[in-house]
């Protein structure tokens, strides 16, 4: 867990994912390369059916690769997922309804055997650091989507990992909410250091959250370029505060990312097209 | 520093939803039963029918009285017989599920036998059930009942086990847990409610069974036996008494079983 990481967090190398057989085939992903280094905070965005969650899926080794090698921590990624290198976080929190808050936290701390009393220390501090400490004995239905999504991700965070896949965790919740978990997350991420790789289709939050973010086209899935945000002009994803949303970099990096999403080529020093 | 949404912490445990039924919903059907009985009596006596064809309400009430201590021990052999059967006929079923739901080809195989048992009229079983254990025991008649409890709750556990969620799929995934790790943190817990309406189902089953598989013979002391008994001997008030017993029966099955499947997904959506 605590070994001195050297390696980047994420490395995919010309990965291809192909759906399907014959005519009916599907390629989800083409020619594919990422690296995420880390502490990096990276953001996959892209329209649908671009294969952003689908990359994000064969980072976590929930769905394997037709080509290409992925390596977490310079594991594969199936030794990663057993070795649980990772936290995740979905678009539905996917709680357990039937246990309580606390209960969900601890479900990966219980489900590897960590002994009751470290696992209650635990559970009350990440509870702390989500802001729902007075949640505990509440059962999910009991609470509101961001709510839930805030447990969603104090259990992704329960085992420290060093790395964190989010699959657009903050989709189904209104903007208010929105911007409010966004924050939240920016100082979590502050506050473990662990690298992020975040799927999103929104713009703003995929500058606001990001050291970089990707940028992917359908049919095939391919990244079609990166932008630095921090070339635009933004601090680093961790030391950023809210008011990074009004900054001039922000709307510069707004600008890039969405002229990549269009398609139309943008003479800006930031985009430096595909990595490496 | 951490903001947290304006809703104060809620009672951490919702209780049975008994506390919500308004008076109107318990005081409707009460009406309707007290006008039914009361029509009865006066469609009895006005008519002038005979007991033999249908008695009045005062008269069975008479013989439930009367006979109240053998009405309460039959239903107590009764009872037994049907509970027995029910508690092995739901292992056989959760189980039977569990495995059929982990091994698709343990489905396929006994999708047919599943079929063909819900099929027979499992009652016509029991006196060749009589003839395999001896008609001096109760045996015959817990199998019945554990049978037609076995097949909806198998059924039902099947389908539940079935509605595991992708999310919860994928999450386990992640975690590397082992298969039966998986079972018991999230497939069972899924297919909990199913259980249940498979149970709610069965709860009336097993009574019936229990009391039909006892016209066919075997020891007395049953209500199912004595109904037969007491409409052989022309006693008619006597028999709708026993029967009373066996509703009333049939209704501690049901509401207990209803109860604990309030109990057990009070934070579920019903299925």
């Amino acid at each position: 867990m605590n070994q001195v990481v050297t390696e980047p967090a994420i490395s995919v190398t010309g990965v291809r994912r192909v759906f399907g057989k014959g005519r009916k085939q599907v390629v989800a992903l083409d020619d594919v390369d990422l690296s995420v280094a880390d502490g990096e905070f990276v953001s996959l965005i892209g329209p649908s059916g671009c294969g952003k969650s689908t990359l994000l899926r064969l980072v976590a080794d929930l769905d394997s690769p037709t080509a290409g090698t992925l390596e977490v921590f310079g594991k594969p990624a199936r030794r990663a997922r057993l070795d649980q290198d990772y936290g995740i976080a979905f678009q539905q929190a996917g709680l357990l309804p039937w246990r309580t808050v606390a209960g969900n936290v601890e479900l990966p701390l219980k489900l590897h055997g960590v002994e009751s009393a470290t696992r209650k220390g635990r559970v009350a501090e990440l509870l702390e650091l989500v802001g729902l400490a007075d949640f505990a004995k509440n059962h999910p239905d009991q609470l509101s989507g961001g709510m839930q999504q805030r447990v969603a991700i104090a259990r992704a965070l329960a085992e420290s990992p060093r790395l964190l896949l989010m699959d657009e965790p903050f989709g189904a919740l209104d903007e208010i909410t929105r911007e409010r978990m966004q924050n939240e997350l920016v100082r979590i991420c502050a506050e473990t250091g662990a690298a992020v790789l975040f799927v999103t289709h929104s713009i703003p939050e995929a500058v606001f959250l990001s050291d970089r973010v990707v940028v992917m086209s359908p049919r095939p899935g391919r990244i079609t370029g990166v932008v630095d945000v921090r070339a635009d002009g933004l601090a680093g994803a961790h030391d950023r505060t809210e008011r990074a949303r009004d900054q001039e970099g922000f709307f510069r990096a707004v600008a890039d990312v969405r002229s990549l999403l269009h398609g139309t080529p943008v003479p800006t020093v930031a985009v430096d097209g595909l990595e490496k | 520093m951490v903001t947290v949404d304006p809703v104060a912490p809620r009672e951490t445990r919702p209780r049975l939803p008994v506390a919500d039924v308004r008076w109107s919903t318990v005081l409707a059907p009460v009406a309707v039963g007290v006008l039914f009985v009361l029509g009865w009596e006066a469609l009895v006596d006005r008519a002038d029918i005979k007991p033999f064809i249908l008695p009045a309400p005062s008269a069975i009430w008479d013989q439930v009285t009367a006979n109240r201590d053998s009405i309460v021990s039959g239903a107590r052999v009764t009872g037994s017989n049907a509970l027995w059967g029910m508690l092995g006929g739901t292992l056989l079923g959760v189980v039977g599920a569990a495995v059929a739901g982990t091994f698709r080809f343990v489905d396929q195989m006994a999708a047919p036998v599943v079929a063909a048992l819900a099929v027979i009229p499992i009652v016509a079983l029991a006196p060749v059930l009589y003839s395999m254990f001896g008609a001096a025991v109760n045996s015959g008649r817990i199998i019945v009942a554990g049978i037609s409890v076995a097949v909806p709750v198998y059924l039902n556990t099947l389908r539940g086990i079935r509605q595991v969620r992708a999310v919860h799929r994928d999450l386990m995934a992640a975690y590397a847990a082992k298969p039966l790790q998986v079972i018991r943190t999230v497939t069972l817990p899924t297919a909990t409610p199913y259980v249940f309406t498979g149970l709610r189902i069965a709860s009336s089953l097993a009574v019936i069974s229990a009391l039909i598989a006892e016209y066919f013979g075997g020891p007395i002391g049953g209500l199912g036996k004595s109904i037969t008994s007491s409409a052989a001997s022309s006693n008619y008030p006597l028999a709708w008494a026993y029967v009373t017993g066996a509703i009333v029966l049939g209704l501690l099955f049901y509401v207990v079983t209803l109860l604990a499947e309030l109990w057990f997904s009070r934070h579920q959506p019903a299925p």
